[in-house]
Formats: structure tokens, sequence, C-alpha cells
């Protein structure tokens, strides 16, 4: 049974030189109709996948909050319209925020539909870095939203932080932690930069104009990052996530437990029964697709047994407390060392995992060098 | 056939090839020869009919030959047949050049009216004028807006000293001289000479595997005729056949039952291996043997030599298989099984030269679908021990210990470079830091000279083609012949990866560049070979010595930190490309090796010639 939902806000102000989900400017883009086709395919959904309970909703983008607070209530009305019935009374229901996009009556309007989390987008502390991964904020916006979002009652708020970024230096990367955390938030996502095609970074990139941190540098940052957030309090609970006790995302763990979740919008995921689909992501395809047939994914991807083994290995071992060996047999109905002897020894002889008795999980090592474990645990 | 009519056909045939620079345009006049004659329809039409591999293709050159009967009316109302000899474009098929050309009586020298004659150009044409042939200049591309038709002709008339006063101002491309070009064969190319009764002499010129038929023969004859059923010999290898087949090309095959003086066709006989036909061997009949072969046979030795390896060492048998495969059709190709410390069970393989090594490559990585490792290309040096014993060295990891060896000979090259006189200077630079001797310099007109230099082959071998091209922004032609075996000042280097010598990595050095070269190959390596869980030096030495030595430092941090917002999928696929990747190395020792760091110390430091 599905007890997690994402849902897909295209839209942006601005695009930023790093990213590339699924997003377009929002400027003359057919708001109001992509809004009402997202609700048609949470109907279509439910009732061809029925669920009794939703534990986790996430709305990503995009921007979400490039909405205006129009928009933002219809689609929040939407979501409890169609979701309301099953949500659970510990719901997580996460909104990602921009600085900058934000008013005190659109954060009104989140709370008053249920949402209890944001995940903003910091990024950096520093005019210089923003203005070059073309984030179209500046810094004190970055402590408005947080003030806003105190003011209004929302407590549980996660910032995004990035690292390995072009000219970034680790003591401009030690300011950025530093003033997040005096910010008071419970949460931090803190990403190193992965230079993605169709962006503007990788046309740079490709000309040798981006100057990106050497490898030494960027694992320099990311030790820092966990001894500094660790001291503060915010523990390190998966690869790049940190949390007070009790503020982990609980929709992202789905992801990493390889539980199940509904995707909704335009170039969203799902997984659902098995089976791995991908919705269309131009807009206009992903409408025309719900008109014609009542849903815009495009294949099915039953995923075999062995498939979802090794997801379960290398999304699981992400977070600091591993795989569970007794949830692996119980999914499975075999034991973990039954399937992986000969992978977990040669990683455990190279000190990149260990085994504790109940669990798999990664050494401090194997967090900085994850996908050479995770690589074993695919079968080409 | 009575002998009247055979020796009327036979004044009617006229057997000629082109000789041309890559690029001048030699595929394309053969196509407009082919159009008008009729040989081909325009929609059988593929451009550049003559080079039929996809590799000679991609490469704009020909590696095999063809040939082509094709009739010809010409102005005095008689019918001619041509022979178009193809040859290949390439200075390590040279041998192969000097054959086909033999079979011919003449043949077109086209000259780009831009860009003047070119260093492979010259060596054919004197290939040509060995062989007595008849050569008629062409002036070719006229019509390009920088042609300069009338220096072009001088330089014919300077350089090569033929009469160029008659030569053909054409342009391939838009048919012009067409007309004029079949004219010149049939009034300046003389017809064959030969007794068509005389005991029977046929040159091989080239030859193919067909699975169906066996070898298929090239073949000119030059005395006598040749009959379906007749039983042949071969003169070099005393190898007797019976004829299956004989035949022309149009270019489509077409089966004859007898080809005669003057005749340029094919022949099968159920001959198994392409060994028992070699390129320049004589047929004669059995039954009335000549007294001796037509002269020129040369049996072709590899000049270079290199390690294949598969990457997976499962396919060593799939290999074996496609090198079987491919000296079916290439009696050049020499090959043994060796065994390397680092790379496993692989072959020694010996080419007539770079670019045949790398056609060969290619076509085993393309046609059976093995991946390769290739170590670097080495010469082959005479050495000579302190006990007197003489041994002959193709793989330098084979090198004995230098208190063994008296002297070390290597081979020698004789380099002819042209090109614009602005650039003397970078090539003789370079020519100097290759080990070349200065032997000779001329002008050929105001703005273009030749160079001549003396380099030990090994060091052509090392990306001299790549630095000639980038001193000289490509205006440089180069050809190179072997001039023999010289005493020089050579040691073996080695490779250390992580303290272990890496056999595969040995190569052979001039003393005086041992320690500049070292510095290269490591810094190279340290760039090829990716991170490892731990540091690993690399070290060159020379005996104990160690003379240059790089660390790859310790792999910190590899992990995918997005989420990609449960897009699992994305992110399987991201860890299938690092794995496949890794699955594409040699894991030596404990470190794992792209296939490309084996030819690293091809890779050199550019800055230095520049």
């Amino acid at each position: 049974m599905v007890n997690a939902v994402y849902l897909h806000i295209p839209f942006c102000d601005y695009i930023c030189h790093y990213c590339d989900f699924n997003k377009v400017f929002m400027q003359g883009q057919p708001v109001d109709d992509y809004l009402a086709h997202m609700d048609l395919e949470m109907k279509h959904t439910l009732e061809q996948f029925p669920t009794d309970r939703i534990e986790t909703i996430f709305v990503g983008g995009g921007t979400p909050t490039a909405l205006n607070e129009e928009q933002l209530e219809r689609f929040l009305k939407d979501v409890q319209n169609r979701f309301g019935p099953y949500l659970c009374d510990s719901i997580e229901f996460s909104m990602e925020a921009n600085p900058g996009s934000v008013t005190p009556e659109k954060l009104r309007i989140m709370k008053a539909y249920g949402v209890n989390r944001l995940s903003i987008g910091a990024q950096a502390f520093q005019d210089s870095l923003l203005n070059k991964l073309g984030r179209g904020h500046s810094v004190a916006e970055i402590g408005e939203i947080v003030q806003m979002a105190q003011n209004e009652g929302f407590v549980n708020l996660s910032l995004d932080l990035m690292f390995g970024l072009p000219d970034q230096t680790i003591h401009q990367f030690s300011e950025s932690i530093t003033k997040a955390i005096e910010l008071g938030i419970t949460h931090i996502s803190s990403y190193s930069l992965q230079v993605e095609k169709k962006t503007v970074f990788y046309n740079k990139w490709r000309k040798g104009e981006l100057p990106l941190p050497t490898e030494e540098a960027e694992a320099d940052m990311y030790e820092m990052l966990i001894t500094r957030l660790e001291k503060a309090g915010l523990l390190q609970y998966e690869i790049s996530n940190f949390a007070k006790p009790g503020f982990e995302s609980k929709h992202n763990i789905t992801y990493w437990k390889n539980n199940e979740y509904y995707g909704i919008g335009a170039g969203a995921h799902s997984y659902i029964d098995g089976v791995r689909r991908a919705n269309a992501g131009p807009l206009k395809q992903y409408m025309t697709k719900i008109d014609e047939s009542g849903f815009p994914y495009m294949d099915d991807n039953v995923l075999t047994e062995n498939e979802r083994m090794e997801e379960e290995m290398f999304m699981g071992l992400r977070m600091k407390e591993g795989v569970s060996k007794e949830a692996f047999q119980k999914k499975f109905n075999h034991s973990i060392e039954d399937v992986f002897s000969e992978q977990i020894n040669k990683l455990v002889q190279n000190q990149l995992i260990q085994d504790t008795g109940t669990h798999i999980t990664l050494t401090e090592q194997g967090f900085f060098l994850g996908n050479e474990v995770f690589q074993e645990f695919l079968a080409i | 056939m009575n002998l009247e009519e055979k020796l009327k056909r036979q004044s009617r045939i006229r057997n000629f090839s082109i000789i041309a620079h890559i690029d001048h345009g030699k595929s394309t006049l053969a196509d407009r020869i082919l159009e008008r004659t009729g040989a081909l329809t325009d929609r059988e039409m593929k451009d550049q009919t003559l080079d039929a591999m996809d590799l000679e293709r991609e490469r704009g050159i020909t590696i095999k030959l063809n040939s082509v009967q094709l009739t010809y009316t010409a102005k005095d109302g008689e019918e001619y047949i041509f022979h178009l000899i193809d040859t290949p474009g390439h200075v390590d098929f040279s041998y192969e050049v000097s054959r086909s050309l033999a079979a011919c009586e003449g043949a077109l020298l086209i000259v780009d009216a831009a860009q003047g004659i070119e260093a492979q150009t010259l060596a054919n044409v004197y290939l040509a004028l060995d062989n007595d042939l008849e050569i008629l200049p062409v002036i070719n591309k006229i019509d390009l807006p920088s042609a300069e038709p009338e220096r072009v002709r001088q330089e014919v008339e300077d350089v090569i000293g033929l009469d160029a006063s008659e030569a053909v101002l054409a342009s391939a491309k838009s048919g012009i001289g067409i007309e004029d070009i079949l004219e010149q064969i049939v009034e300046k190319v003389p017809a064959p000479q030969g007794d068509p009764e005389g005991p029977l002499q046929a040159l091989i010129f080239d030859s193919l595997y067909d699975p169906y038929r066996g070898v298929v023969a090239y073949i000119r004859i030059t005395e006598g005729s040749v009959k379906v059923g007749d039983k042949i010999r071969m003169m070099a290898t005393g190898k007797e056949f019976e004829v299956n087949e004989l035949g022309v090309f149009n270019p489509k095959p077409v089966a004859k039952k007898e080809l005669s003086v003057g005749d340029v066709g094919f022949l099968t006989a159920a001959i198994k291996n392409v060994g028992d036909s070699r390129v320049g061997d004589t047929i004669t009949s059995v039954k009335n043997p000549a007294a001796n072969p037509l002269p020129g046979y040369r049996r072709m030795n590899p000049m270079v030599y290199c390690g294949l390896y598969p990457v997976d060492s499962a396919q060593y048998n799939d290999l074996r298989e496609a090198l079987e495969r491919l000296e079916l059709n290439d009696s050049s190709l020499q090959y043994e099984a060796e065994t390397s410390q680092a790379l496993g069970f692989g072959f020694r393989c010996g080419f007539l030269g770079l670019l045949h090594m790398e056609i060969v490559q290619e076509r085993i990585e393309r046609e059976f679908n093995i991946d390769l490792i290739t170590t670097a290309p080495s010469v082959i040096y005479q050495v000579k021990l302190t006990d007197g014993e003489e041994i002959i060295i193709d793989n330098p990891a084979m090198m004995p210990d230098a208190q063994s060896i008296a002297e070390v000979q290597e081979p020698y090259v004789k380099a002819t470079i042209m090109a614009p006189n602005d650039y003397v200077g970078a090539i003789m630079e370079l020519c100097q830091g290759k080990r070349g001797d200065f032997i000779d310099m001329q002008y050929m007109d105001e703005s273009r000279v030749n160079i001549v230099y003396h380099i030990p082959l090994s060091e052509i071998v090392y990306d001299f083609f790549d630095q000639l091209k980038s001193s000289t922004k490509g205006y440089a032609s180069f050809d190179y012949e072997l001039i023999g075996y010289r005493a020089s000042n050579l040691v073996k280097m080695d490779i250390l990866l992580n303290a272990e010598k890496i056999d595969a990595l040995s190569i052979i050095v001039h003393r005086d560049f041992a320690y500049d070269r070292g510095k290269d190959i490591t810094e190279t390596l340290k760039d090829l070979i990716p991170r490892q869980q731990f540091e690993v030096p690399i070290q060159a030495s020379i005996g104990q010595k160690i003379v240059a030595r790089s660390t790859i430092k310790a792999m910190r941090k590899n992990v995918l930190a997005k989420c990609y917002g449960g897009d699992i999928s994305r992110k399987r696929k991201l860890l299938e490309k690092q794995k496949e990747g890794k699955k594409r190395m040699k894991t030596v020792g404990k470190v794992e090796v792209p296939q490309e760091a084996f030819m690293a110390v091809l890779r050199q430091d550019n800055t230095k010639n520049n």
C-alpha cells in the first residue's frame, strides 16, 4: 500500500544555473489548466491505486511558492480534497519554499491547508555565490523567509545548502553553515554540486569555464559539514541530510527505505505495487495524456525481485542506520547474506561498510565513497 | 578467339592506375571515369565506389585494391578496354602500391591545383617511374577559387621532371576534363606487350579471402593465357592449384572462360590461405611453366609490433579467431601468442606501419566486438649480447639486462617532408628533437621546400605525425622508407605502479632522453589512471634506478548526493555507468587501469616541440 505522495509544481520565476529538474519559466504558462490536470491525476490515481493511509506529502518543484496566492490556495484545496480523508495524525506535509517568493499571506494559506514543514532553498550565504548560481534572491531574503515562517508558527524548517560550487572557498562554506545554524532551523539538506546536462553550468564546464573545487577541497567541505552540524545538534541521518532528533524527513526516508509513493505532476516519478513509472515532462504532453487516457505516465518499469533487492541496498545504505537485516528478510524472504555475501565481504574488507549484527551500514569512509559501495550491488 | 583476334584485342587494352595524395580527388575522378564509361548507372552510383570497406570510406583512404574493366569508345571510333587499378594511398602499403603499379602501363598523376605536389605523391611517382609507367599529369580542382594551375604545372616539371605541357586541367567534382583524360589514356598509355601463346606469367597484385570461394587473387596477365580448369603453380611458394573461376570486375564480378595477355581480373582455385597467393608472386602454368617469375616479389615484413590483449580475458579465444580471420585477408599481419604479467594472455602482432596497426585494431573491435588493450608500438631491435649471441627484440619487456648487452641497433628511416618554407624552422626543431640527422633541403619553388632527415623509426612511431601536423598547421606532408639499422645508446625503461613492475608499459628509450620521457610518462599516467581507494605511486626506472615518479592521490569523495525527487531509475543508471567504466579497466595488481593508459608512452608533452 502506498503511504507517500510527491507532487510536482514545475514553474519558476527564474532558472538556476545548475538545475536540471523538470521546470519551466513561469511567465505565459497555463498554470490553472496544469493545476486542473494535477487534480484529475490525483483523482484517477486514487481510483486506480487506492490507499488507506497517507503519512507524508511533499510538494517539490520547480518552485511551488512561485504560484500566486489564488493558485496556491486552489492547489492545496485540491490536495486536501483528494488526500484529506486518508491523512494520518502525524502527517508530514512538506513544501519547498524559495526566499523572495514567499509572503505572509502565502504562508497562512499553506498552514491553513495542513502544510507543516518547509524546505527552504537557501543554497549559500554569500550574495556573490547566489548570483553565480543564478538564484534570484539575496542572503537577506533567506533570513526574512525563516523569520516569516517562524512568525506564522512553522517549527519544522529545513534549509538546503550547496557545496563544491564554482569558486566557492571552504571559508565561505563554513560561513554558510554557521549562518544556517544561527537561524535555529530543525533540518539541513546539503548537496555537493553535480554538473548536469542541459544546464548553464554544463555548457560552461564543457568550455572549461567552470572553476570547480578540487576533489580534496570538496571532501574537506563535506567533512567539515558533518562535524559542524553534529556539534550543533543536527545529526547526520543520511549522506546529505541532518536533523535535530525527531525532525528527520519522513518523506525522504520513504525513498531510502525503498517504500512506495505516488508521483503526481509533470515529470514526477511513482513507485506503486513494484512498478516504477515516470510521467511525461513537457506540460502540454502531460496534459494531453491525461485528457486522452486519464494518466500521464509513459512506460511501466516492472522491477524484478533482483532489482528490488539491489535498490533496497543502494538506497538503504544511504541512511546512517543502514539496511536492517530483519526488514530485508521480511520483504524478500531471503537473508541479506544469502543474496549479497560476496559484495558484503569485499566491502567490509575495504572498510567501506560494516556489519553491526542487526544492520549493514556505511563506515565513516563509506559515506565519502558511497558510489564505490552502491555499484557493488548492481548486477552488471 | 584466334591468335589474330587476340592480338587485335590486346592492342586495344589500356592498363592504368591513379596516383594522388589523400584529398586530391582520386576517388572522385575514378567515379567520373566509371560514370563516363557507363560502368555504373547513376542509380548504382554510390559516391566513391572503389573504396568498399566502411573503414576506407570513413578515413577517405583505400586499403584494399580494386580493379575495374571499362569499355570506352574513343574519338577514333575504336572501342578500347580499360583496366583501372586502384592503389592504396598510404605509406604503410607502399609495397602493394608498387605491385599494383607493376600491373599497369600508365598512371594518371592527380595533383591538386591549389595544394601542389605532396610528399606521398612524389614517393608514388617514383614507384611508377621505377616500373617504367607512362605518367599523365592531371591538374585537378581547377575550379577552386585558390587554384593556381600554372604554378602547379611548373612544379610538376621542376620537381618531378615530367613534361607537363599537355597536363589535363580538370575538375573531377564538376566533370571538367574527363573526356580529355580518357583520350590521353588511349593515345599515350602503351598497349600491353607479351605473347598470348607464351608460357603463363600472371602477377598477383592483391588477394582477398572469400568464405565461399577461398582466396580471390587479383591478377594481371603479362605473358600467355589461363583458362578455367588449368593447373597452375605459385612460383614463390611452389603450391599448385586448379583454376575454378576466372573473371573481371565491371565493377561487378563477371565470369570469363579465359584471361589473356594484358587482362586484369580475378582468379579462384580453392586456395585456403592468402599466404599461398602472396602479393607480388607470379602464377604460371604447370603444363608449360615460365622459366622465371616476374621481378619484384618481396615477402613483406612487419615494421611495428604491439601487444593486443582482450580487456575481458574470457575473450582470448575470440581474439585468436579474429586474428585468424583477418590473416586470411591480410598476409602481412603477423601474430603469436604472448603472456604479460599485467595483462594476461594475448598476442604480439606485427604490422607494416602505424596505420595498418590502427586498422587491424579497429576491425577487431568493430567487426568482432572485442574490447582491446593495445600496448605501445615497438620497432624491432637487433641486440648483440656480451657473449656474442645476437637476438631480435620486438617487445621491450623482453630486453635483456643492460650488463649482458654489448650493443643495441635500431631501424632508421629516411623521412621526406614537404612544406611551405615558413615552417622549416619548426620542422627542423621537431626532427632534431626526434634524434634526426639532417640530410638535405631543397627548394621546390620559391615557397615550398623538401626536407630530408634520417630518423630512428621508433621516433616516428611516437606521435611524429601528430606533432608534425600541429607544428605546421597541417601544411606538411610526410613520407618515409626504411634505410637500415644503426647502433644507438638505448636502454629499457620500466614503469612501476604501486611498486609493481608493469611489463606491458616497458619501453626502450635513448639514454639521453630517458629522464624526460620518464617524467612525461609518469605524469601522463597520473592523469589517465583514476584515483583508487589508496594512494598509488608511479615510478619510471632504468635498472634499479628510479628516474621519475608521480603519485595518484587516494580517492577522497565519490558519492551521489542528490535525491532526484524519487527518480530511482536515474540513480541506478548513473551507478551503472560508473560500474561499466570500471569493468572496461584492467586490474593490475590492485590498481584499476583504463585501456588508454597502456598507450600512455605515446602521449608526450607537446609543448616542448611547439
